[in-house]
């Protein structure tokens, strides 16, 4: 936009648009702890600027799509499924994915139970496999909820459930980090691995909902 | 990390309540289970216990971890769902004691 056109849009006709409020223009007390820490850090010499920068860059760019190779991988191949649900941290591994100080546990959906993964206490999420947490797996309301009434949380997310389907619900408030195993949608068969995974969502890993094909 | 752990105490399937204390500090069992019965469904391995290193201390010996499974219905009283549904969650031996 020109400076022309601004002038224009800000007086051309008399008045002010309220402004929407930057998210950083306050900050809050942890904010600005961090800030401060890094910046001592950063001035000590323990870290680099360069490297705050490059862990936060291998943060965000970890995605869903490696939780959807695993799964595409256990859909396509029994043995590899097997050495999953035996030890899902070593099974990643094969796959290239490090659990770092965390062990992962898989949950198999199947007929007759859902598995549902909420921290109460936290926010632990295989992040390794699913990238950064969706902001509503943080919030109080699903952590509460999940627990509490899973079955209605499932039914916002449009995931509705016979009385016959055990719902299990994982809280995971320690060591360990779940990764749900979503069933194979029918109308699948023969399909590679790329295409199966690439229906493979975040949310049907958490378990509140079911992939389709 | 030692490798100094404290002996396993419960096999899977052995029915556990657990203790319904509140020690001050940082701790890794939610409110809501605690006093509740349930039943070990497996030993996670054991770990350096969160309420120690919470406070830059070792957290040895290391806390057997036990992923323990809870009725749902027990956990609510007005719980709506069927009777199957189940609850897994964490906890540290030493929130555990046996139970009939």
């Amino acid at each position: 936009m020109t400076t022309h056109e601004h002038h224009d849009h800000d007086h051309g006709h008399g008045h002010h648009h309220p402004t929407r409020a930057d998210h950083d223009d306050r900050l809050t007390h942890w904010q600005a702890m961090e800030i401060a820490v890094r910046e001592l850090l950063i001035g000590k010499g323990i870290v680099t600027a360069d490297e705050v920068r490059a862990a936060v860059e291998a943060m965000d760019a970890r995605s869903p799509a490696q939780g959807a190779r695993v799964v595409a991988r256990a859909w396509t191949d029994p043995a590899y499924k097997a050495r999953l649900m035996a030890d899902g941290t070593a099974a990643v591994q094969e796959l290239g994915i490090e659990m770092a100080a965390t062990k992962l546990i898989v949950v198999e959906n199947r007929p007759g139970l859902h598995n549902l993964v909420v921290c109460t206490l936290c926010s632990c999420y295989p992040r390794m496999l699913l990238g950064l947490p969706p902001d509503w797996y943080k919030s109080r309301a699903y952590r509460s909820r999940a627990v509490r009434e899973p079955r209605a949380v499932l039914g916002e997310f449009g995931t509705s459930l016979p009385d016959h389907v055990e719902v299990r619900v994982h809280d995971s408030t320690a060591d360990m980090r779940y990764l749900v195993l979503p069933e194979r949608p029918p109308g699948t068969e023969g399909w590679s691995e790329d295409r199966l995974a690439a229906i493979v969502s975040r949310d049907s890993m958490i378990g509140v909902t079911r992939p389709v094909a | 990390m030692s490798e100094a752990a404290h002996e396993a105490r419960f096999a899977p399937g052995a029915r556990v309540k657990v203790r319904r204390m509140a020690p001050p500090g940082h701790l890794r069992t939610p409110w809501y289970i605690r006093g509740q019965t349930g039943e070990i469904e497996r030993l996670c391995g054991a770990f350096a216990n969160p309420e120690e290193l919470a406070y830059n201390r070792p957290g040895t010996p290391r806390q057997p971890l036990y992923r323990v499974r809870f009725r749902q219905r027990e956990l609510w009283p007005d719980y709506r769902g069927p009777a199957a549904d189940t609850i897994e969650i964490e906890i540290y031996q030493h929130w555990l004691e046996p139970a009939p």
